[in-house]
């Protein structure tokens, strides 16, 4: 059960979108984030789900990956949904009033617009996980944060902590699983009893979990060492990050999109 | 081959860990490790064996005694990275030295490290693959191996440096019989590649197929030779809690009925030879 959890789903493929430049993803990404909140108004956000379906059509990542995207934040989705309809105070008459609640048509239209703005978030994001793998994509972060590195941000301790965090996720989920097979072979109680029951089940899990961890990390460094590892100064990489002019005419026209949509906001009034 | 100079010289060595205890934990030992050779170190829990391999790549510093690795004293700070590039260690828990999520990532880690060019870290990678025998397996992620591959993975990631000589400190010791045939194999093949081995273990199978082969007890070397001469001591190793091989057990025992068996027999192979001798007889 443990095993399902994955962060930054990657799904393999080799399309333009798989193939393009990490850090113009990562940085397209940010854009269309920005752009969602920037063009408040239907044909902005509109427009926005258009290029994302075209992107998820190009990048041919199938349409139930994007709900198992949006699933996990179902939820809240909802709740921020049904507050925004509650709270919104328009003009005029409230549509419907019971007791001391009331909802205008502005609660109503401005909910509607949140869930969709969210739920294109979401998936844009998730569009840039799927077709990134987390190793790339940790590359790009690097490359991207390099001049922070004149100021003294540990930019490439950063980067190598995260690839040994995602390195480590599923030997330590492996762990927890043989650790808990432990625990309920002699009579341990996980998956019943009262919550707070089932919580403090969890101490002896995560006791000897930790203490594992901690010793993996003393060898890793061991290892690491041995492998001359004496952090970012001088170090070369295996794969280059290169600007290809396949990446230039992605960005010609991301650029484009993402303004074109910007510009919506110019002739249709918007809500925010 | 004798007059030529050894790659590591230990020379009464000295160590514990904590300055306060009266024990070493490595009590005066000296040996040479000359260039292609197969060293195995056997010595029953605690007997100072992986403290030692530590000094042989400056991880760990003598407190007495030198160590020198192509000349270059382990103690001089100049000669860290040239030391641990020349002696590469493989330890026992593959999942613990892997650190990237790519096999061919990780194998280049230690290259990228040394800040080889991008182009040359391609072919180092490539024949360290190779010659580890996981190169099929170069895209894959690391979790999906089995232990033996990901040990080749590890043993890959240390020869990408290009090493003269590999230390493996109980890398088999984890491993189920197919992995460790699959290790075994790969070491065999570095040997011949000319890169000198030194492998400390709990496997008398495994020593049993080394040049040398050095036990350990309380800090100290106490048996040195050819596999043949150590393993046919079966009362002596027993009083240093170890085993022999298979092979030379029974023949111990054949000799102690009054078969007549000769004392270098160590490999099944062996045996199976002089027992069909005399079976023949």
């Amino acid at each position: 059960m443990l095993r399902d959890i994955t962060i930054g789903q990657h799904f393999p493929g080799n399309s333009v979108l798989h193939r393009c430049d990490p850090r113009l993803k990562l940085v397209a990404t940010i854009a269309y984030i920005v752009v969602l909140f920037v063009a408040p108004n239907p044909v902005g956000l509109a427009l926005s789900i258009a290029l994302l379906a075209a992107l998820y059509k190009i990048a041919r990542i199938p349409g139930k990956m994007i709900l198992k995207s949006l699933k996990p934040i179902v939820p809240i989705v909802l709740f921020t949904a049904v507050l925004n309809l509650f709270f919104v105070t328009g003009e005029g008459e409230p549509l419907v009033h019971i007791w001391v609640l009331k909802i205008y048509a502005e609660g109503i239209r401005y909910a509607i617009l949140l869930t969709i703005r969210v739920c294109a978030l979401i998936a844009g994001t998730s569009l840039l996980t799927y077709t990134t793998s987390p190793i790339v994509l940790t590359d790009a972060i690097e490359n991207l944060l390099r001049p922070l590195a004149k100021i003294h941000f540990p930019v490439h301790e950063l980067a190598m902590m995260m690839t040994i965090a995602l390195r480590f996720i599923p030997t330590l989920i492996e762990e927890t699983e043989k650790i808990m097979n432990a625990q309920k072979a002699r009579g341990a109680m996980l998956d019943n009893g009262t919550f707070t029951q089932r919580i403090k089940a969890l101490v002896p899990v995560l006791i000897p979990l930790f203490i594992s961890a901690f010793r993996r990390a003393d060898e890793l460094a061991m290892a690491m060492e041995c492998r001359c590892y004496h952090g970012g100064e001088g170090r070369t990489r295996l794969k280059q990050l290169k600007f290809t002019p396949e990446d230039m005419r992605c960005t010609v026209i991301i650029t484009a999109a993402l303004l074109i949509i910007c510009a919506t906001r110019l002739f249709v009034p918007g809500l925010a | 081959m004798p007059n030529e100079e050894p790659m590591i010289r230990v020379q009464d060595v000295k160590f514990r860990y904590d300055p306060e205890q009266p024990a070493y934990a490595v009590d005066g030992v000296s040996l040479n490790v000359r260039r292609g050779e197969f060293v195995a170190v056997l010595g029953a829990n605690g007997c100072g064996k992986s403290t030692l391999a530590k000094h042989f790549n400056a991880i760990l510093l003598p407190e007495a005694g030198t160590v020198l690795v192509e000349n270059m004293d382990t103690r001089g700070e100049d000669h860290l990275y040239d030391i641990r590039q020349k002696v590469g260690m493989v330890f026992q828990n593959p999942d613990n030295q892997i650190v990237a999520t790519i096999v061919e990532e990780d194998v280049a880690f230690a290259p990228e490290n040394l800040g080889v060019p991008p182009e040359e870290i391609r072919t180092r990678i490539d024949e360290a693959m190779k010659l580890a025998g996981i190169y099929e397996k170069r895209e894959a992620a690391p979790y999906k191996l089995s232990g033996g591959q990901k040990q080749r993975v590890a043993i890959a990631g240390v020869i990408a440096m290009r090493p003269d000589c590999l230390v493996l400190d109980e890398a088999t010791a984890m491993l189920d019989p197919h992995g460790r045939s699959q290790v075994m194999r790969t070491i065999h093949q570095l040997r011949e590649a000319g890169i000198s081995i030194v492998s400390i273990t709990h496997y008398m199978e495994e020593a049993a197929q080394a040049d040398r082969v050095l036990v350990m007890s309380r800090g100290r070397i106490v048996m040195e030779g050819t596999p043949e001469q150590v393993f046919s001591q079966t009362e002596r190793l027993h009083s240093y809690h170890l085993d022999v091989p298979q092979a030379a057990e029974l023949r111990d025992e054949l000799v102690k009925i009054g078969i007549p068996m000769p004392g270098n027999v160590i490999t099944p192979d062996r045996c199976a030879e002089e027992l069909y001798k005399l079976l023949k007889e």
